[in-house]
Formats: structure tokens, sequence, C-alpha cells
């Protein structure tokens, strides 16, 4: 079985590929045709089927862990002893622990607003103009790329030479500093500025979510309403507060809570840009070090948990949201 | 974001518009006609064009930067920035030490490859099945249920991890791509669930209830009246699924081991233990990118109408 489990030639991977997605595509014929043969079948029947694989899947792999983790947040870092609130206590009351929830909370607000507002500044520059489909293109590509990829990108803007004979800088941003006479900078080291160039490499990656989302919603504002505001004389930026902003308003709050929950999970490039060290680390990173490198199981848990709390409230706005489509279907 | 004062110029100015000969086809929902008349210019202002084309610049000569420094000499990349070497040597040296030599990165690619196509694949077929239960069958506590499932998109993965661990080890498969595949189909069921069922939605009832009288059961229906209506829908979960689980780091950091390992657990790695080799780093790193582009770009219609059909991936 062991070729099954841990294939080790680029050709056995592709055979165990191959299998498990001929396998699964089995599984699912099985149960289409096992549920249509006898007829009057009843319909209890008919919906465990269909929506039982997906059920039980979810409930294996994110509501029994979740409850576990809603637990273990109790228990001491081994699992074995109930510590009430302790592991809470210790992430709100260590100053190493609220840095990190200090610049969870920086990543919530500045991502999702920059990174909307450009969106939508952006979304109406272009908007009909010749060009529009490249210009958006430029934009919006960030979005295809990993978070690393993206965070290797910026690290090397970020790149700082020491000051030494025959050594000129490589990183772009401090290849600027020197242009215009400053000095260059540790940008990633430099607490707490540091954590501002990571917030940067988000909104580069999230503003062409935001100008995508907007863009369709300029373009749904009836040609009537824009036609009336400018026969009465309604221009520029008041074209921009008075219709534009109004008419995209359903948009811009579901652009700005998704990338929120998109920012409160942040891992990817904290760990890859500075390992959150120098005073960077964030909710999720920090879950990861003291679950997989500190072994604090407790206090791991408790951090996940406080990651859920945050993202409730976003959930329950975005339950809400798709109600309210769905009335309007 | 109150008061917006350098987009002033920005928007509709008549008197300095210049108009379009002839009415334009404007993309999007095809409305032609009205639209066209307002297709007035308003780049024609300075002051807009100034900031789209600084945005535009911010956007993409960081990723210029990457692109030209993979194919330039590894003494240059030490010596000299990247925007000195534009008319320098080139050379394909780092992608093949990047692949082969020191870098490695070439079995992670592979193994890329490996996880995304079930990882695609498995959640797309279970969700299939999900979502037309929840769209056509009648059963108690449907909505209930869906609005679960929902809200389970933004679980954070974190909370599942060490528990799914526990479970892989029990069952022997812990560090497999087995461990990886199902990791990533039941942390991407939730999603794929809610956009397929949002465009069965959208499918006329009549269309169901009319095969209904004709006697069809529920595999009769599926395949042949929904699925072909469904084409468009999978194709845009397919893409979120594939540019996610391709991009992922958690589930791959998490579930895998070194003969599982993706390439952009690989390329974080690098960049923890070798920081300064940038002919490495920027080399690894386009590689893992340029499939992930490519796909991006030949199916970005899909991408773009599963975005708009209110998709959250968390």
């Amino acid at each position: 079985m062991d070729w099954l489990i841990n294939p080790s030639s680029t050709g056995g991977k592709f055979l165990v590929m191959v299998v498990a997605i001929v396998l699964f595509v089995l599984v699912m014929a099985v149960i289409l045709f096992a549920v249509d043969r006898p007829r009057r079948v009843p319909r209890w029947v008919v919906a465990t089927a269909f929506a039982g694989p997906a059920i039980a899947l979810v409930a294996v792999g994110l509501v029994y862990p979740g409850i576990l983790t809603i637990v273990n947040s109790f228990k001491s870092t081994n699992g074995r002893d109930w510590v009430g609130f302790a592991n809470y206590a210790q992430a709100f009351t260590e100053g190493q622990f609220q840095i990190v929830l200090r610049n969870t909370a920086v990543w919530v607000i500045l991502v999702p607003i920059l990174a909307t507002a450009i969106g939508l500044i952006y979304a109406v520059l272009v908007d009909r103009t010749r060009f529009e489909k490249l210009a958006k293109a430029l934009i919006f590509l960030p979005m295809a790329i990993s978070m690393v990829g993206a965070s290797i990108i910026w690290k090397f803007v970020y790149e700082f030479k020491p000051d030494q004979p025959g050594v000129s800088q490589t990183g772009l941003l401090n290849q600027l500093l020197v242009w215009v006479g400053l000095e260059p900078q540790q940008f990633l080291s430099t607490q707490p500025w540091n954590n501002l160039f990571l917030i940067v490499v988000m909104i580069w990656i999230q503003t062409g979510f935001a100008m995508t989302v907007l863009s369709a919603a300029i373009k749904a504002i009836p040609d009537d309403v824009v036609e009336a505001a400018r026969l009465d004389g309604v221009k520029g930026v008041g074209m921009f507060r008075h219709i534009t902003i109004p008419s995209v308003r359903p948009a811009l709050v579901v652009v700005i809570t998704t990338i929120a929950m998109g920012t409160l999970k942040v891992f990817d490039i904290v760990r890859t840009m500075t390992g959150g060290q120098f005073g960077t680390s964030v909710i999720a990173n920090e879950f990861y070090t003291q679950q997989f490198r500190q072994a604090n199981q407790g206090l791991a848990a408790a951090l996940a948990v406080i990651l859920f709390v945050l993202v409730i409230p976003l959930v329950i706005y975005n339950i809400g949201q798709m109600k309210k489509a769905e009335e309007i279907r | 974001m109150s008061q917006p004062v350098t987009v002033g110029p920005a928007l509709v100015d008549d008197d300095v518009a210049v108009q379009e000969p002839g009415p334009r086809r404007v993309r999007g929902r095809g409305r032609i006609g009205g639209r066209a008349e307002l297709a007035t210019k308003r780049l024609s202002s300075p002051w807009a064009s100034a900031l789209a084309i600084i945005i535009a610049i911010l956007w993409t000569v960081p990723s210029l930067g990457l692109l030209v420094t993979s194919v330039r000499p590894e003494l240059d990349i030490r010596r000299s920035g990247w925007w000195t070497g534009l008319g320098g040597d080139f050379t394909l040296d780092n992608y093949t030490n990047a692949l082969s030599g020191s870098g490695g990165l070439g079995s992670f690619f592979v193994n890329s490859f490996v996880i995304t196509l079930p990882a695609v694949v498995i959640p797309i077929s279970i969700a299939l099945l999900a979502a037309y239960a929840f769209a056509w069958i009648d059963f108690k506590g449907r909505n209930f249920l869906f609005v679960a499932m929902f809200a389970m998109q933004v679980v954070p993965l974190q909370v599942a991890l060490v528990p799914l661990i526990k479970a892989y080890l029990s069952l022997g498969i812990n560090g497999s791509f087995w461990a990886v595949w199902i990791s990533h189909a039941m942390f991407g069921l939730p999603l794929a669930i809610f956009l397929l069922h949002n465009f069965m939605k959208d499918i006329p009832p009549a269309l169901v209830e009319a095969a209904r009288v004709d006697g069809a059961g529920h595999v009769k229906i599926f395949l042949q009246v929904l699925m072909p209506l469904l084409v468009p829908a999978i194709a845009s979960f397919a893409i979120f699924q594939f540019l996610w689980v391709w991009n992922d780091l958690l589930v791959g950091l998490t579930f895998s081991s070194t003969g599982s390992r993706p390439i952009t657990v690989a390329i974080a790695e690098l960049a923890g233990s070798r920081g300064g080799q940038w002919h490495l780093l920027t080399a690894g790193a386009f590689i893992s990118m340029i499939v992930p582009i490519v796909v991006f770009i030949a199916l970005q219609r899909f991408f773009v109408r599963g975005l708009l059909a209110g998709s959250v991936k968390g």
C-alpha cells in the first residue's frame, strides 16, 4: 500500500492522483445511480444521498475540529487540566501578545479601507476609457499570484544593503531614498513602521478584487440616473459623492467585509516576509508559532478562538446580505 | 474617504470632454445605446490620467523588478539594482538552478500539480450533488443547513488544523497527498456549495418541473437538464479553487511532508533560509506564479463571474 500513500517517483505521484480522482468520481456515480434506481425512493433518502457526503465532510473537517479547539482553549498546554480563561488572560495581558492583537487590529482597519478606496477610485478613473481592459488587468493580476510570491516581490522592493563602498542599493525603495538624498532604511525590521510595509503587500493583492466588484457596480448604475444628475448640473466630485457612492454602497459594504475577513486570517505574508519577528506577528501567524514551534496548545487554541470570534460579526452581517439578495430574487 | 479631492476633475466633465466618434460598444451586460451616449472620455483631465497612471505603475513595477531580476546573472543581482540591468546580460541560469540545482524546486512543482487537480475535482463533484439537494429537493431543515454551510466558509482554518492532524495520524496518512487533498476538499466545500447553489437557483424552475412531469428521475434531471447549464458555474468555482489550492501555504505547511510539499511551501522556506539569494528566490517565485497567471488570464471571464456571484473565500 505504500506506493498509494507515499509515492516517491513523479510517475507514481501522477498515478496516485489519477486513482484519487477516479475513486471519488466513482463514489459519486454510485450514489447517484443507487438513489435513482428503485422508483419511489422516499425523499429524505434522496436528500441524504445528495447532501450527506458534503455535510459529513464539513462536519468532520470544520465543525468538530472547531468545537474541539474551543474546548482546548480552556485547557493547559498539554491538554490535560482545565485552566478556565487563563489562556485568554495570557493572550490579552502579555506584552508580546498585545502587540499581536494590536497588529491584527491595524491590518483589519487599514487593508479593507485602503484597498477599497484605491479600487473604487481606479474603477471610476478608467471606467469607459479606451484602455479600460488593459488598465484593469494590470491591477487585477496580483490576485492570481500566491501571497508567498507577492511577499517575495515586495521583499525585493524593500531590500536593504548596508552602506559600503562599491555596493549600491538593490531594493527599489531604498534606491529611491538614495536618489532623493535620504539614508536607506531597514524597512522590514524597523518597529513599528515595518507593519505598514507588510500591510502594503496585502493592499496590493486585494485592490484588484475591490476594483472588479465595484467596477461592475458602477456599470450597473442606471443611465437615466446619471443623465438626470447631469441635467441638474451635477459634475465631477458632486457626481462621485452624490451619485456613484450611494449607488454602489451595497457593493462597497460587501467588498469591505470580504477583504476584512481575508485580512483577519493573514498568515502567508507575515510568515514569508518576517516570520513574525520584529514585532510584526498577527493572530493567524502567532497561532502557528505557538502551536507548532512552542508546542503551546492551549494558547494556540485560544488565539484561534479569538480569530473566530472576530470573524463572527462579519459572518452574521454577510448572511444578512445573502438573505436580502435572496428576497430580491 | 470623505473628500476625494484628487479625483475631482476625473468625473464626467462635459466642458473638457472630447466626444468619441460614433457610439461605442460598452462591455458588460450588453448594454449599448444609452451608455455609449454617455461615454465621454473621462480621462481627458490631466489629473485623472496622472492618478490612474501612477496607480498602474505602482501595481506593476514590483512584479517587473522580479521578472527582470530572475533573468540577470547572479553577480549583477548582488551588485546593482535591476533597473540598471534592463540592457545588460540575460541568462536562464537562475531558472535551471532553482529547478534542479541548489534550489531543487522541480519536484515541488510536480507536487503542486498532483495536489491541485484532485483538490479541485473532489470538492466540485461532492458540492454539485449537495447544491442540487439544497436547490431542488424539498427536505426538512434545508434552509438551516444551507445557512450553516455558508457560515462555515468563514471558520478560520486554524481551528481545524490540529484535530485534523491527529485524525490523519491515526489513519496513517499524515504528510501524504491524501491528507492534503482531503483537507482542501473539506475547506473548499462551503464556497463550492454556495456558489453552485447560487447558479442553480437562477435556472428557471419550469425547466426542472417540465422534466419531472416527463418522468425524469433526479439523475436524469441532474445530468441532462442542469449540468449543461452549470458549465460556467463549475468553471467559475474550479478556477477559484485552483488558485486557492495552488497558492495556499497554510494547508501545505501543516499537512504535507517533504515528499508531498507544494512549491509555495518550498519557496517560503527558501525565503527564510536563503533570504539573500535573490537569483534563486526570484526565479523560484516566478516559476510558482506562472501556472496560476496563465490559468487566470485564460479563464478570467469565469473568475469575474464567480466574484460577482458573491463568493467569499477565507
